[in-house]
């Protein structure tokens, strides 16, 4: 009997998304994750949406192992089910999502077979925006910005720097496009396909994926060796 | 059949490592070495290169000195920014800051940013990256101004802008964002702050202060300290005193008194 259930558990990770990328401005919350699935070293999937709408009042996205990220989307389909039969006139918010997935992945952690994802979740509800994470060993926290993955190494420190209460719209894209960008040139598995995508009291939308501008023109890209020949 | 005494050709001896293992197995605990867990930068501005560091020397998860410098001396035109072990980067750099001084008499000329270049690849392929130092070497030479990153193993990399040690994504991070070609001075030294402050918050490797190094043709500028964001928040105004004082019980001075003789127009020294 032991035997069987040993091979039942999540040992190490197939399909894995990459960072994501998600800051609080002044309506709500903006998300921002590539396209990009790896199996191992190959770039397999360029087309793998990673942030999805939850209810009336979350978004979710996801890092990490794809598949148990499909798995969350039917339990948290199955809870919102639940929650529309009520039919009481309330709705779960960003908050309860978050406590029930914290729940959720703590749980399977214990079990040693554990839901190989960083996750964030970011809503508006009653005009109180949230923003947090919870990741694969339950740790699960509420900040202004958060990064999962490379992004907390990469993102985070310009995020620090250049996050205020008060970014518009704009602002807050270009915000993520500057840190998505240095991401693209830093993290081996990101790609060049981006979604971006907001969720405010009123409305989520996730917007159609988009590619970054890179530039290569530094002059000493062209001829590096110049000044030591043999080298690169 | 006997063992040839065959003289080691050069590299570490490994031979105690498995004396070092069977007293680590019996509870001999080994001693923890000083680390530069580190944020080191370089870039390449429109008349040199400006190198920065922070200044945090940690042992395990000890700050053993807060305020160390990580910016080597390696010729008047030439400073190395150096993380990993502390000890390697010192000595790695102090030996062929000597060999291009030598090197500077023997052939009468000002060193090259890629003689020093070579000299430390060669030595750091040699010991196959058990010396373990990361380093950032930057200089103008007659060339132009040059930065290169040296990696424990021996690769090198020729690039306009760079970043070593443990904070060295936090920092690149800021370079990929801001950094352009054809930086003055000021925004150069700006953008080098910006990138070490950065590695400084965000890493637990660096803090305390920022060192500075800005090198131009014929010109260098060593600015220790050039930002201390990390001041001591409370400082007791009157000092510290010893509770109490030690009793002079007595007082007795000797000078020192001329024991040798020299004798003006001796005989020369035997060879």
């Amino acid at each position: 009997m032991a035997t069987v259930a040993e091979s039942e558990r999540t040992l190490y990770p197939y399909v894995t998304g990459s960072s994501v990328v998600a800051l609080k401005y002044k309506d709500g919350i903006l998300m921002a994750a590539d396209m990009g699935g790896s199996y191992g070293s190959t770039l397999r999937y360029k087309s793998i949406e990673r942030l999805k709408p939850v209810g009336k009042h979350t978004l979710l996205g996801a890092s990490g192992e794809i598949s148990d990220f499909q798995e969350i989307l039917r339990y948290l389909d199955e809870l919102i089910l639940y929650d529309n039969m009520w039919d009481d006139g309330n709705s779960l918010g960003p908050k309860e999502v978050h406590s029930y997935l914290t729940r959720v992945m703590y749980n399977r952690r214990n079990k040693f077979n554990p839901l190989w994802n960083s996750l964030v979740l970011g809503g508006v509800k009653n005009g109180q925006k949230y923003l947090g994470m919870v990741n694969m060993i339950g740790i699960n926290f509420e900040d202004n910005h958060v990064a999962t993955g490379l992004g907390n190494h990469l993102a985070r420190p310009i995020l620090r720097d250049e996050w205020n209460e008060n970014l518009t719209f704009e602002e807050g894209v270009k915000l993520l496009e500057k840190c998505m960008r240095v991401l693209l040139y830093r993290d081996r598995s990101a790609v060049n396909k981006i979604q971006i995508s907001k969720i405010t009291e009123e409305d989520c939308t996730v917007f159609p994926p988009f590619s970054l501008k890179t530039y290569w023109d530094f002059s000493a890209f062209k001829n590096p060796t110049a000044g030591a020949p043999g080298s690169w | 059949m006997s063992k040839l005494e065959v003289p080691p050709k050069g590299g570490f001896s490994f031979d105690l490592c498995r004396r070092n293992a069977m007293l680590e197995k019996k509870g001999h605990t080994p001693k923890s070495f000083l680390k530069t867990g580190t944020t080191i930068v370089g870039l390449i501005f429109q008349d040199g290169v400006i190198l920065g560091a922070d200044t945090r020397a940690t042992e395990g998860p000890i700050v053993a000195d807060k305020n160390c410098e990580k910016i080597h001396y390696m010729a008047p035109n030439i400073y190395c920014c150096g993380a990993g072990t502390a000890a390697d980067t010192e000595a790695v750099t102090d030996m062929v800051s000597s060999q291009l001084q030598l090197h500077r008499y023997h052939t009468g000329r000002e060193s090259r940013v890629v003689t020093a270049l070579t000299l430390l690849k060669k030595h750091l392929f040699n010991y196959q990256g058990y010396v373990q130092a990361a380093l950032v070497l930057g200089g103008v030479d007659v060339t132009g101004p040059h930065l290169h990153t040296i990696y424990p193993h021996g690769s090198t990399d020729s690039l306009p802008f760079a970043t070593m040690g443990s904070g060295s994504l936090a920092a690149m991070s800021l370079f990929e964002s801001k950094y352009k070609e054809g930086l003055t001075r000021d925004e150069g030294v700006q953008l080098v702050v910006d990138a070490i402050c950065a590695g400084i918050f965000n890493d637990l490797g660096s803090g305390s202060n920022v060192d500075v190094c800005v090198i131009t043709k014929g010109h260098k500028d060593y600015l220790r300290n050039h930002l201390l964001p990390n001041p001591r928040t409370y400082v007791n105004p009157k000092g510290f005193t010893f509770p109490k004082k030690t009793e002079v019980l007595l007082t007795k001075i000797t000078p020192l008194k001329e024991r040798v003789e020299v004798i003006e127009g001796g005989d020369a020294m035997e060879e």
